[in-house]
């Protein structure tokens, strides 16, 4: 039987300020090329969320007014589904806000947003410019190191609590708070990371692997001539 | 002591034009060193006062349109023609004001330096069309301007006439319950889209939060909204384009409803895009005082600014350039592509400089899967051509797709491969844009940034 890969997109309308769906799209065409199926589903405002309905959770940026609209709701309507997603294996890859909104509480001034706690971290917003640039990081997913390039922009300074994964090694750029020299979060199959928006198109070898891991199989090659370009683009910009 | 400085600035700038630097910057700069208040000194010298116009996208066209209107009507304008739209930009500009009696000024002002620059200049009208998601890295977030703009339209009630477009919600909002406003709009529904674009942004009621309805979607976020909880609705506008023909790239006719009466105009630039530029000139022009003819010649009369569809025959071939640099501009641009008859050739120059904006996320916002089908080759170019070339083929565009950071050396290439004959239009962003404007005059096609 040709394998599915399920995706549900949580609130793409708010959270999908930096072109996230460059994400979904990269992952549509990598399944489809390959002859399997794709899905696509979406959970928002109010809306309760089924932890079977998907086999690879995504969740975007968004405007702070919006992403404080969205840390209330999905306290509210999905923190237990989000909870019985990791314990299932499902994959999560959270992304800038969505990165935010994983952890603890994301402190931003005299407001504090809750979070549903899918990993141990906590975000606060220091004085202090944005973090914002050109950024790579050395991740190792289990197949040893490998560079993850993209593009950082965030108020917010994100703290890992003791014993909680990073998801890369800073090589260029700020990372999770500019200061300890790493980037992301992943525990099991959940990924957060600051590296946003269109973050598949620039290492598709991360997309095929989200893939793997959220199908349990093991993928074919692709012509990647042009993405293996990008990728090399990507890193540039970033200088290395 | 400032007319000396104001003198070192002017020589600065003849010595940056012999050099062929154009010199929009750096005699702004060096005056605003030596005078931080050299705006808002300079400024009093124009006895009709100052207009500032401000928007995400269309900035340089809607001002020159403006600009044409208020010719038309006898002004004497002093104007940041070449687009220089930042403090600096602003100063070069005014190094002549006062030379004549009866001036007005009229300036472009980037999104984040509006308020600032508005606070120096006392402008008697504030004319503010769009806002989009542009280079977040630089601005911060759209609302974070839409903000900054509210504090200034409240500061400046009762002392500007605001110039507002109605079918922005962020941007109509700033009106509200303010007084001396002109909203301006479209009104024809043949032209909505049939749901809100990807890239659209804005779509929660600043009042109370809750998701917007449209009753029509023209381009982005804009069109006829209204909330379905508080009851927020799209203000009436006062200048509207009540029925439009686009004709491809040969432009649009319009027919406007004005306070005054009504009238047609044929607009030559392509695109709804620039009907909206058009109606922002329009409602300025009024509300400064030019009539209806005088604004219909004004914009009849129009050409093309550099890079904002501009057509130059390179090697015997027409190219058309149209500057691309965020989503909502992009698409603009990617549906007047989708008018011409047949496929065309599109060159691309994406950059990643200051001015562009570091991050090329946006390319993902824009909807380059407008053009499946259409393309017959793809020239990628600037510092990002591969991550252009990776768009497009993710946009499911089976054109031949080439790719060469070198601008010129991409160009060339793309104006020889004619055998399909297909008509070719040259996508810069900003950067690219000025870059090829140099490479274009070197080759005596086009002439130098002019002031």
């Amino acid at each position: 039987m040709t394998p599915t890969l399920r995706v549900c997109s949580l609130y793409p309308e708010l959270m999908n300020i930096y072109a996230d769906r460059g994400n979904i799209a990269v992952l549509r065409a990598r399944c489809e090329w390959r002859g399997m199926g794709f899905e696509l589903a979406a959970s928002s405002l109010g809306e309760t969320l089924d932890p079977d309905s998907a086999d690879l959770f995504y969740m975007g940026g968004g405007q702070d007014r919006d992403q404080a609209l969205v840390a209330r709701d999905m306290v509210d309507t999905k923190r237990d589904a989000l909870h019985a997603v990791a314990a299932r294996g499902a994959v999560v890859l959270a992304v800038c806000g969505g990165y935010q909104l994983l952890g603890h509480s994301y402190q931003m001034g005299d407001e504090e947003l809750p979070g549903v706690g899918l990993v141990d971290l906590r975000t606060v917003r220091e004085p202090g410019e944005r973090l914002i640039g050109n950024c790579a990081i050395e991740a190792d997913l289990g197949s040893g190191p490998r560079v993850i390039a993209g593009f950082e922009n965030h108020g917010g300074r994100t703290y890992l609590g003791d014993g909680e994964e990073p998801l890369g090694r800073v090589l260029k750029g700020f990372g999770n708070n500019g200061r300890d020299g790493f980037e992301g979060v992943h525990r099991g199959n959940v990924i957060g990371t600051y590296l946003h928006g269109p973050l598949l198109p620039k290492n598709v070898w991360l997309a095929d692997h989200l893939i793997e891991l959220a199908l349990d199989i093991e993928l074919g090659p692709l012509d990647d001539r042009m993405e293996d370009a990008a990728h090399a683009s990507a890193r540039r910009a970033a200088g290395i | 002591m400032f007319d000396a400085k104001l003198a070192l600035a002017r020589a600065v700038r003849a010595a940056s034009r012999r050099t062929g630097r154009g010199g929009t910057t750096a005699p702004g700069r060096l005056l605003l060193r030596v005078q931080p208040d050299a705006i808002e000194r300079l400024g009093r010298r124009l006895d009709d006062g100052a207009v500032c116009l401000s928007a995400t996208n269309g900035k340089t066209t809607t001002a020159s349109m403006l600009a044409a209107i208020l010719e038309r009507a006898g002004e004497t304008v002093v104007h940041n023609r070449a687009g220089s739209n930042m403090h600096w930009g602003i100063a070069t500009a005014l190094l002549d004001a006062g030379r004549e009696r009866g001036e007005l000024g009229l300036f472009e002002v980037d999104e984040a330096w509006l308020p600032q620059v508005a606070r120096q200049l006392d402008p008697r009208a504030l004319v503010l069309c769009n806002l989009f998601r542009d280079q977040l890295d630089r601005y911060g977030e759209l609302e974070a301007i839409a903000d900054r703009w509210a504090e200034l339209v409240a500061e400046r009630d009762g002392r500007s006439q605001f110039v507002l477009n109605a079918d922005d919600p962020l941007v109509a909002d700033l009106g509200r319950e303010r007084s001396g406003v002109t909203y301006f709009g479209v009104e024809d529904d043949s032209l909505a889209l049939p749901e809100l674009q990807h890239a659209a942004d804005s779509k929660h009621c600043r009042n109370c939060g809750h998701a917007y309805e449209y009753e029509a979607v023209y381009l982005g976020h804009i069109g006829r909204y209204l909330c379905p909880n508080c009851g927020r609705r799209r203000p009436d506008a006062h200048l509207a384009a009540e029925h439009v023909r686009l004709n491809g790239m040969n432009g649009s006719e319009i027919d406007v409803r004005a306070p005054s009466g009504r009238t047609t105009i044929k607009l030559p630039l392509p695109g709804l895009y620039n009907v909206y530029n058009a109606m922002a000139a329009a409602a300025a022009g009024l509300t400064l005082g030019a009539s209806l003819e005088q604004v219909r010649a004004g914009l009849e009369g129009m050409s093309a600014v550099f890079g904002r569809v501009e057509r130059i025959p390179i090697e015997g071939r027409l190219v058309s350039i149209l500057l691309v640099k965020n989503p909502a501009g992009a698409n603009e641009v990617l549906r007047t592509l989708t008018l011409e008859d047949g496929q065309v050739d599109l060159w691309l120059a994406l950059n990643d400089k200051i001015a562009d904006g570091r991050d090329v996320s946006w390319i993902w916002d824009a909807d380059f899967e407008l053009l499946r089908g259409r393309v017959r080759r793809a020239t990628c170019s600037g510092t990002r051509a591969e991550e252009m070339a990776l768009r497009l083929k993710y946009a499911g565009i089976d054109a031949q797709v080439e790719v060469d950071r070198n601008l010129g050396r991409s160009l060339d290439a793309a104006v020889r491969d004619r055998d399909g004959g297909a008509p070719l239009f040259a996508l810069p962003t900003y950067t690219a844009l000025l870059e090829l404007r140099d490479l274009l005059a070197e080759r005596g096609l086009a002439g130098r940034w002019s002031e």
